[in-house]
């Protein structure tokens, strides 16, 4: 992995995410009017693009400003839960980057698993409960198990996502429905798993001379 | 003192612009016409179902009057919302989210924010709603 983690990388790898929640912004509203209200899709797609849009105007120096102004971005303009709980993540992870140029995977996985911990903080859930946390928390372990190999999170982000599925939902509106949120899979942890997808996405095609 | 005649702000979340302006209506009514600072901030920006960090954020400044603010929240996003901006420091100094159920207690913060109690009485009978039994 020789890809510099930089300011430009970072602001690639949110728009690979808004790319990607645009691309299954129809699966992630089918999947949320399964056990939730619908408008998952539409909230992450409003909030990534106006994220996007914020990063390329003000165009932040360093990966710890982009996270934090892309995180505030999600808070003001996604409307759902998912706005403070992305915006927390994006947010706390930022902070513990700081104002570095550049970091090292290893900085991000504990960036990311800081992030990760106040997600589950501020929603007071935790893994197992049917949420974001089943696709987060795998995904920061294996980054951390892989030594930083971002196609390893991305697996282990799409498997939290997929293990959700026989699960029953104890946390947010589909907590309501009890046993009949068994058999579908979550839309949070759905989408946590595209920004891992665009995370791997993009260290592969900032790697220049060999393939992904 | 002229603190003492400083009112704690009261802040109303739901997801829904109308829940928040009535129930804001309601609390004001039934304080007896006291003029209690209140401010809903009811659904998205637009009017849709939902919660807009930024009328959370605006009303919260309306009604800061240097005495704290309350803040009740209906569910999700908008205690999430909530939560995520103290976490922030985006909330004037002094405002707390109250854990209190959103009717009963946005009265009971009303009621007792007209007589000028402090913010830790408001907070505490908005609390105290959920001990309010109907069976």
């Amino acid at each position: 992995m020789t890809v510099a983690l930089d300011a430009d990388f970072f602001r690639r790898w949110l728009s690979a995410v808004s790319a990607a929640v645009d691309r299954e912004a129809e699966r992630l509203t089918e999947l949320d009017s399964a056990i939730g209200d619908a408008d998952h899709g539409a909230n992450m797609r409003r909030g990534l693009a106006a994220a996007v849009a914020a990063l390329e105007e003000e165009a932040p120096s360093s990966p710890g400003a982009v996270l934090t102004l892309a995180g505030r971005r999600l808070i003001s303009t996604v409307g759902g839960a998912s706005g403070p709980l992305y915006g927390t993540l994006l947010r706390r992870a930022g902070k513990v980057l700081g104002d570095q140029e550049s970091v090292e995977p290893e900085q991000l996985r504990e960036a990311l698993h800081t992030g990760v911990e106040a997600v589950a903080q501020l929603g007071s859930a935790a893994r197992g409960d049917k949420t974001m946390l089943d696709a987060l928390y795998p995904a920061v372990e294996a980054l951390g198990d892989s030594g930083g190999d971002f196609g390893a999170a991305r697996r282990a982000a799409e498997e939290g996502a997929a293990a959700t599925v026989p699960m029953r939902a104890r946390r947010g509106r589909a907590s309501y429905l009890g046993e009949r949120s068994v058999g579908h899979q979550d839309p949070g942890a759905t989408s946590s798993a595209l920004f891992f997808a665009a995370l791997a996405e993009t260290a592969g095609t900032a790697e220049t001379g060999e393939s992904a | 003192m002229s603190e003492a005649n400083r009112q704690v702000g009261v802040v109303l979340v739901s997801h829904s612009r109308q829940v928040a302006e009535s129930v804001a209506h309601m609390a004001l009514g039934l304080a007896g016409g006291v003029a209690v600072p209140v401010a809903p901030a009811g659904g998205t920006g637009d009017g849709g179902l939902g919660t807009s960090s930024e009328l959370i954020t605006e009303a919260a400044h309306r009604v800061d009057r240097g005495a704290g603010v309350a803040v009740l929240a209906d569910l999700g996003s908008a205690v999430l919302t909530v939560r995520t901006l103290l976490a922030e420091d985006e909330l004037p100094p002094g405002t707390r989210l109250v854990d209190a159920p959103f009717v009963e207690g946005a009265v009971a913060a009303v009621v007792t924010a007209s007589t000028g109690a402090d913010l830790e009485a408001v907070a505490a009978a908005a609390t105290e709603a959920y001990g309010y039994r109907k069976l």
